[in-house]
């Protein structure tokens, strides 16, 4: 669904972002993405959506080649993807029933077919009785909820979450990480970013750690997935994320080496 | 306004015209002879011939002047041939009325067109002078236009980033702007539209007693169908242009991040 071969994305000023990263996401998966602030989580969701382009390297999102993409085929790439950021992007000049209108809005759907639709995102995230209400009267949660909502009320295949529970407190976290996980059961791909244990300690799957952009690598969570895919690393003295110790059949796998792949 | 007074000199000029005044003491036959010249003359295209009676009776007509007339012993006005040239250049009927006064019995030969010119070259000119503010106009127009849609964009800065996120082609974002541009320019357009005829209707009733006392009737142009139409189509069709410039320019900067 999701494939990046050696990515490198370099911001101006010589910043790098990330350095030669490789992955692939399966169709109905769900990924945790993970690492410190400034490791690179955000701009590889950015790169995914086309908001940033690699330097070098390529990145296919369901067949499509989005790391050479056309300005002209951008949005109906972005139409497949629900987008959750970590400042919401909500927009406070209107009421948030029509801020989870905007997307059907702008795929031109019929209005009474799209009303239908954005009640039923609304409902999904507890934000029904809200609808008329502004955004601004909306709590830190709330306004994630309805960021979510927004995002999924199209129906995207791929659903990419940057930071979904940055500002949250625990209640609300786990609020919408069962939301997260409710999609990962209707067969969404999900790819959250997170740098809260607590969320990864209760997640069975994937997760992919990200260390000051410049390598990457996996930590296997759950034995479902078996496919292990291992990122350059020009550091040896990395340390990696490492996996909570309770759960047993968790390992983690680090290597230094380039383009290993156990299968 | 412009239009107005171009049409009355247009009636006034018309096609070049000559005055040809014949000697008082021309006979009936003679007349009649210079005018038989006249119409076999290659370069004329009509003859008109104005006797002394009737050119006495339509100044006694025209002028007001009938009592003065009246008291007139006899006709002071001689008979005259009134002729339009084939030509419209200036230079040859010039020369062809040299040559006419040279001819026996013809008193005076007058080009009535030398102020008549005079006149349409000020017309011209004052074309020339409201085309171009017409068209500096259009510039600020579309300056204005552009201006407003940029602010516009700007204070829209937000949801134009979200919606290009979630997914807006340019197009959907261009065209409530354009939209917006269009209707600004048709509301400029509508309101000059409204400036313009009123302004006309109240000069055209105090022209009406203006010329009512000077016996005659000249009123402004009110804008045609076809006239308002232009003014509203053009002035429409120039926001949406201010809209899709500023639109053009200011669209791409706009990126999220």
């Amino acid at each position: 669904m999701i494939q990046f071969s050696q990515i490198c994305k370099r911001y101006p000023g010589g910043y790098e972002a990330l350095k030669n990263v490789s992955f692939e996401i399966a169709e109905g998966e769900m990924i945790f993405l993970t690492g410190h602030s400034g490791a690179g989580k955000s701009t590889l969701l950015k790169l995914i959506a086309a908001i940033e382009r690699p330097n070098s390297g390529s990145i296919v999102v369901k067949g499509q080649n989005v790391s050479s993409i056309k300005g002209g085929a951008l949005p109906y790439l972005r139409r497949n993807l629900g987008l959750i950021f970590q400042d919401h992007k909500i927009l406070f000049d209107r009421s948030v029933f029509d801020n989870v209108m905007l997307p059907l809005q702008i795929c031109g759907f019929d209005h009474r077919e799209s009303a239908k639709r954005v009640r039923a995102a609304l409902d999904k995230v507890g934000l029904l009785k809200r609808e008329k209400n502004n955004p601004i009267g909306l709590s830190g949660g709330e306004q994630q909820r309805l960021c979510i909502a927004r995002a999924i009320v199209n129906r995207p295949s791929i659903l990419l979450a940057d930071e979904p529970t940055g500002n949250l407190d625990k209640d609300y976290a786990s609020d919408i990480m069962g939301i997260f996980k409710s999609f990962h059961q209707v067969g969404v791909t999900l790819l959250i970013s997170s740098h809260d244990e607590s969320i990864l300690r209760q997640f069975k799957g994937r997760v992919l750690a990200l260390k000051m952009g410049s390598y990457a690598h996996e930590k296997l969570a759950d034995i479902t997935y078996p496919r292990v895919v291992v990122y350059p690393a020009p550091f040896s003295h990395h340390t990696a994320i490492q996996p909570a110790k309770h759960s047993g059949d968790r390992h983690c796998t680090q290597l230094a080496g380039r383009h290993v792949f156990n299968a | 306004m412009l239009k107005s007074v171009q049409s009355l000199a247009e009636q006034a000029v018309g096609t070049p015209q000559i005055s040809i005044f014949l000697s008082m003491d021309a006979s009936n036959d003679e007349v009649a002879h210079i005018g038989k010249q006249l119409k076999q003359h290659a370069s004329i295209n009509q003859v008109k011939f104005v006797p002394r009676d009737q050119a006495l009776e339509q100044l006694k007509q025209t002028t007001g002047l009938t009592d003065v007339i009246g008291g007139l012993a006899q006709n002071p006005l001689p008979d005259a041939y009134v002729i339009y040239p084939k030509y419209l250049m200036h230079k040859r009927w010039k020369r062809c009325a040299m040559n006419l006064k040279k001819w026996p019995k013809i008193e005076y030969v007058q080009l009535d067109s030398a102020w008549a010119r005079k006149l349409e070259a000020m017309l011209k000119f004052g074309l020339l002078a409201v085309l171009i503010l017409a068209v500096l106009l259009s510039f600020a127009l579309i300056a204005v236009t552009f201006n407003t849609i940029r602010l516009q964009i700007l204070t829209q800065r937000e949801e134009i980033e979200v919606s290009k996120l979630i997914g807006a082609t340019n197009a959907f974002i261009r065209r409530p702007f354009l939209y917006f541009g269009l209707l600004q320019g048709l509301l400029g357009g509508a309101t000059a539209w409204f400036i313009i005829t009123i302004s006309l209707r109240l000069l055209n009733n105090s022209l009406s007693e203006l010329t009512h006392l000077y016996a005659s009737s000249f009123t402004l142009h009110l804008p045609s169908i076809g006239d308002s139409s232009i003014l509203l189509l053009l002035s429409a069709y120039l926001g949406w242009l201010g809209a899709w410039l500023s639109v053009a320019q200011h669209l791409w900067q706009i990126e999220p991040r």
